[in-house]
């Protein structure tokens, strides 16, 4: 048995194909993982997000250590109530995590990965080890994903006035509280949308209050197609220990100002932009009626790349992929699809947002 | 159980085969697989003419998941292929037993049919 979250009761509820994701008993999907795709592009779709690892950082020393712990800075956060992403990196440059940051009033809060949480905290924990820092991990918080054009709308429409406000008004990349609930405009599919931490105890009632709603539940399967239409990488698949973020798309991610911000894994990433011949990350289209996967041998000329994330995207209707190929890769490659070389489209990560095609 | 019609043959690697008036063994892939593969997306059928040996890979079936291929439960020659599939891939989730037939066999040896799992026999393979 893996672990639970505190909607698992109601995943079951409501018909969940339920797999194994980083140890948790996860959703699949809910029965048809492409119409829950639609549902977040058309309407809003929620997605049980409580497998995540949220750790807040709080002390006098919060703000130094997490400049020292992360790629991005958190001194661009210059108010409580934003946010960035940044990469979390060894000091070989190679990535330990991608996460969030959330400024709260009196610390910062990071959301962090299921499948790495248990080693982010002992790598985090460790780092801290000797200054005025707190790791707290929020294990009692449930998180719950509302993603969609109207996500913001069907949201507010079941919560109380105060979080319903905040709900409404949020910008992209803001996050603050509200009582013991945290609301944040972030997530993971290129669409508009929340996403909310909350007591455990009340995740199943919102949950509920959302279908309600006319929020769909949506499973692992939707998010992945999602994100990947976004372009967004998914850790594990795209970027892992020994992908540079330099590799991934990742570079606006990296503060290289101020210089005398000394992060870990900034020298390895100083050395790896001077000699200028990493991989590059790019999105592949596929015409033709196949499906490009994870691990398909990518050939550009007579040179190599690989497929990191591939799968159908239902909004384009074919086939989308994310890959790492040399670095002066044109806009075409064929990719080794059981057995058959099929000619792609190459362009910028990024296939879809706010459900217009993007290339 | 209704998710597996006793009146069809099946193959421990999912097909489900049915003996037809004129001769022909219709095929199409099982509720259980297709449950299995999630969302159909694409379904490559074998051109029609081709000849068959039983156990060749002669269609391919991708869902959101993963590629799936399909092999031929009997001998003999493709004689229908279902041109829905492409347009439609999804009836191969909502109608595995009906619409979404993948193809039609005119069979070398129809008791080469008799060698495959009766309805019970598939469900203990499963």
């Amino acid at each position: 048995m893996g672990l639970r979250t505190p909607l698992y009761d109601s995943h079951l509820a409501t018909g969940a194909r339920m797999v194994d994701f980083g140890g948790w008993d996860m959703p699949l999907h809910y029965g048809s993982q492409i119409e829950e795709h639609h549902q977040v592009r058309r309407e809003a779709g929620i997605f049980d997000v409580s497998h995540m690892g949220v750790v807040d950082i709080t002390g006098a020393d919060a703000t130094a250590f997490l400049q020292y712990l992360l790629a991005n800075d958190v001194g661009r956060l210059q108010a409580p109530g934003r946010a960035l992403y940044t990469a979390m990196l060894n000091p070989d440059g190679g990535i330990l995590d991608d996460l969030i940051v959330y400024r709260l009033a009196d610390g910062y809060r990071l959301v962090v990965n299921a499948g790495t949480r248990q080693r982010d905290l002992e790598w985090i924990r460790g780092q801290a080890a000797g200054r005025q820092v707190e790791v707290t991990e929020r294990r009692e918080l449930a998180m719950i994903a509302v993603q969609g054009p109207l996500a913001r709308a069907r949201c507010a429409s079941v919560m109380t006035d105060a979080q319903a406000a905040l709900a409404e008004r949020l910008e992209p990349f803001h996050g603050q509280a509200e009582g013991d609930w945290f609301i944040a405009c972030t997530g993971y599919t290129g669409e508009d949308g929340l996403e909310i931490m909350l007591p455990a105890a009340e995740a199943a009632a919102f949950w509920n209050a959302l279908q309600g709603a006319g929020c769909k539940p949506c499973g692992l399967g939707a998010r992945d197609t999602l994100r990947l239409e976004a372009g967004l990488n998914l850790y594990g698949a795209d970027i892992d220990e020994q992908t540079s973020p330099l590799a991934a798309n990742m570079a606006w991610t990296i503060a290289w100002e101020p210089e005398t911000r000394d992060f870990i894994g900034r020298r390895a990433l100083e050395r790896q932009r001077q000699a200028g011949d990493l991989p590059r990350q790019v999105g592949l289209v596929l015409e033709q009626r196949a499906v490009l996967r994870s691990g398909q041998k990518v050939m550009i000329d007579d040179r190599e790349g690989v497929i990191t994330s591939g799968s159908f995207s239902p909004t384009l209707g074919c086939s989308i992929a994310l890959a790492r190929v040399p670095r002066n890769t044109g806009d075409s490659a064929r990719v080794d699809i059981r057995g058959k070389w099929l000619d792609v489209q190459v362009i910028r990560p990024g296939f879809v947002r706010n459900g217009i095609k993007l290339f | 159980m209704s998710n597996t019609p006793s009146e069809l043959r099946y193959a421990s690697s999912h097909e489900w085969s049915r003996e037809e008036a004129d001769g022909t063994i219709t095929v199409g892939i099982t509720h259980h697989a297709q449950d299995a593969l999630g969302d159909v997306v694409f379904v490559e059928l074998p051109e029609v003419g081709r000849q068959l040996t039983v156990g060749d890979e002669c269609a391919v079936v991708e869902s959101v998941k993963a590629a799936s291929d399909i092999y031929a439960p009997v001998s003999g020659e493709v004689v229908a292929i279902n041109e829905a599939l492409a347009d439609s891939p999804e009836l191969v989730n909502s109608d595995p037993y009906g619409e979404a037939w993948f193809f039609k066999i005119k069979p070398t040896d129809s008791s080469e049919l008799d060698k495959l799992l009766d309805a019970d026999g598939y469900l203990a393979s499963l």
